[in-house]
């Protein structure tokens, strides 16, 4: 089983290089200056092409592309000094490069964005679980009730609305209209400044992506246990004489658990990239709305830590989901 | 529509029958329409005997055996009639005093042990899970001995290592061996094995129904074989109850089923298995046409479309109810 992580992590840090020298390509031979959002921020949007040569020079894009992604990928392990217009910064490890719109280490800024962010996919994530699977597990030993099919129609209706407006109706409704007391205002505190106020401000966001995310989870998790409800061994746990709790919960929610987690694994990495919308709407510094500013400024340091950052979630989770799963199925063997 | 048990059986009654399904129907609601498995059914088994109840495909015979341990949901079936365990009416009966009965009084020995063991426990907690069901004060070592004991008592090697082996890592006859130490765990009074070597080669089917016998002496249960294979049929039972379109069409001692047989269908099922002490050359005369559907069988005996010998029942009238062989 370390054998087999171990691989993984390999084959993952192949597939980090691969992104993230395809994102340092695209911009080197995408259509625009790759140092014109630099030269325009140091200049005041007053960038000469004479000037422009002079970033261009300084941030390394006269040079082989393959020298320079090899000193920006040894940065990220040992750090470097950066010099632009004859000032140079300290760019500690991990240094993904200096913002070329605030010409901070980028870094210094990513590390005040996750945690935000972190807040928003965990809780997030947790509630979509907590509702959507007891949901969907008490749908699928009703099936075919009055209660069963209301709430499958009234998920639908809702997983139909797009999440934006739902997010913002939900943030003008509760947090503008009714003002909810126990909700504070919606943005982000760090916990570790005041937790109450992180709960708060966090809430709302929260509340959202969980009783949309669920609606999903309750739709998955009815299917998965409706087929988990008609195998053998279920027969033969009701022909034990076991009650029904242990039929239900310990051999029928075990098997219908393995393609949840699967879901689950790949939803909760992209909800670790970031999610726009909801830090946009609740006013949150996360990842998500960072990378989008950035993409528009054609920041390619931040582009890039950000592609790398998701990256590795998504390898992360998906390793996860598969220890999981081997946890699960005994049939599975990670070799 | 009454039946009574078979002639012969009385003579050898050794007391009540342990179980008396009596008029037993079960009807299942679909969008199409109200489907009838199993309608009027009749038989009772006694213990330390064997009823074998032939079949094809859709004939009723798992949905009535099902019936016996409550496992339809009774949302989607309709259950009609009378199921006696030990004297206990069974129809009806709450979940909470129906469990008691499952896996204690009565247990089930599935076909395709493979699907019919949970894939993700280990076999001994599957058996030792089983035991403690139904004996709440036995500590989970006293159950892990126990499962261990049966393993041994079923022919598994080394049973207190493969205890700890998950369905996966066993042989299908192994499975099938396992299935059965789970099913007699808590000394049933009745085993309903259901196609029990089905999905095993010939000689591990031998092993398995050898087994089986063994421990019916030892534990002087009684045993309903059900199966579409005549030849376990023939081997394994005491009586046979042939089912054809959810009805018991006849019923009567294994010799008399076999030998006699009154009814066409129990004719044509024997004249369609190859016998390989006699001619194998001769030809099988395979049933003519398909079985019934259940949604609107034919009307009478529902056998008769498919009948070679209506033509020489008077005035069409046909046989509604099961004979009995060697009655008369």
């Amino acid at each position: 089983m370390y054998a087999y992580i171990l691989k993984r992590l390999i084959s993952g840090a192949v597939v980090l290089l691969l992104v993230s020298f395809s994102v340092f390509a695209l911009f080197w031979y995408g259509p625009s200056e790759p140092a014109r959002a630099m030269c325009d921020t140091k200049t005041s949007n007053r960038c000469t092409p004479e000037r422009l040569a002079v970033f261009t020079e300084e941030l390394g894009y006269d040079n082989n592309i393959f020298a320079e992604y090899g000193r920006y990928v040894g940065g990220i392990f040992v750090g470097r000094d950066i010099t632009i217009s004859s000032v140079t910064v300290q760019c500690d490890a991990p240094c993904f490069g200096l913002s070329y719109s605030t010409g901070k280490p980028v870094w210094n800024d990513m590390k005040k964005r996750l945690p935000a962010t972190v807040s928003v996919a965990v809780g997030g994530a947790f509630l979509y679980l907590l509702i959507g699977v007891p949901m969907g597990v008490a749908a699928a030993r009703r099936r075919g009730s009055l209660a069963d099919k209301a709430l499958v129609s009234s998920f639908l209706v809702i997983s139909s609305i797009p999440y934006y407006l739902f997010a913002l109706l939900a943030y003008l409704y509760v947090a503008v209209y009714w003002q909810v007391p126990w909700l504070g205002e919606p943005g982000y505190t760090p916990i570790t400044q005041n937790p109450v106020a992180w709960f708060g401000g966090l809430a709302l966001a929260w509340l959202c992506l969980g009783v949309f995310g669920c609606t999903q989870y309750t739709r998955y998790s009815r299917g998965s246990m409706v087929e988990a409800l008609s195998e053998d061994y279920i027969r033969t746990a009701k022909a034990k004489g076991l009650p029904t709790r242990t039929v239900v919960y310990k051999h029928a929610l075990r098997a219908a658990l393995v393609p949840i987690v699967t879901i689950f694994g790949i939803d909760f990495g992209t909800l670790l990239a970031g999610t726009i919308f909801t830090e946009k709407i609740f006013d949150i510094n996360g990842i998500g709305l960072w990378t989008l500013t950035a993409i528009r400024a054609m920041d390619l340091p931040i582009v890039s830590a950000t592609a790398i950052f998701s990256a590795s979630v998504l390898i992360l989770s998906n390793l996860a989901v598969d220890i999981v799963y081997s946890a699960l199925d005994p049939r599975v063997r990670l070799s | 529509m009454t039946v009574t048990a078979p002639s012969t059986t009385r003579a050898d009654a050794s007391g009540d029958p342990y179980l008396v399904v009596e008029d037993l129907t079960v009807r299942f609601p679909t969008e199409d329409g109200l489907i009838t498995a199993v309608q009027g059914l009749s038989y009772s088994v006694q213990k330390g005997r064997t009823l074998g109840i032939v079949g094809e495909s859709g004939s009723g015979k798992s949905v009535s055996s099902m019936a016996v341990l409550g496992l339809h949901d009774p949302k989607s079936a309709r259950i009609t009639g009378s199921i006696k365990v030990d004297g206990q009416e069974v129809v009806g009966l709450p979940e909470s005093k129906m469990r008691k009965i499952r896996g204690r009084q009565v247990s089930m020995i599935f076909q395709d042990a493979l699907a019919a063991l949970h894939p993700f426990y280990k076999v001994g907690g599957q058996l030792a899970e089983a035991y403690q069901v139904h004996h709440p004060s036995a500590s989970k070592r006293e159950a892990r001995r126990k499962a261990i004991e049966m393993l041994d008592r079923v022919g598994i090697p080394q049973p207190d290592r493969r205890v700890d082996d998950f369905p996966h890592q066993f042989s299908g006859g192994m499975r099938q061996r396992a299935m059965i130490a789970m099913g007699l765990i808590n000394d049933p009074s009745l085993i309903i094995a259901d196609e029990p070597t089905t999905a095993l080669d010939v000689t591990v089917q031998a092993q398995i129904l050898d087994l089986l016998q063994d421990l019916q002496r030892e534990f002087d249960s009684a045993i309903i074989m059900i199966t579409h294979d005549l030849g376990v049929i023939a081997e394994m039972a005491d009586d046979i109850l042939v089912m054809y379109g959810g009805r018991g069409v006849e019923y009567g001692t294994a010799k008399n089923v076999l030998m006699r047989p009154q009814m066409p269908y129990t004719w044509g099922l024997l004249s369609s298995v190859p016998d390989v002490t006699g001619d194998t050359d001769a030809p099988l005369i395979p049933i003519p046409g398909n079985p019934p559907s259940l949604l609107s069988p034919p009307p009478g005996c529902a056998f008769h479309p498919r009948c070679t010998h209506k033509d020489k029942v008077e005035g069409g009238a046909v046989l509604d109810g099961p004979a009995r062989a060697g009655a008369g």
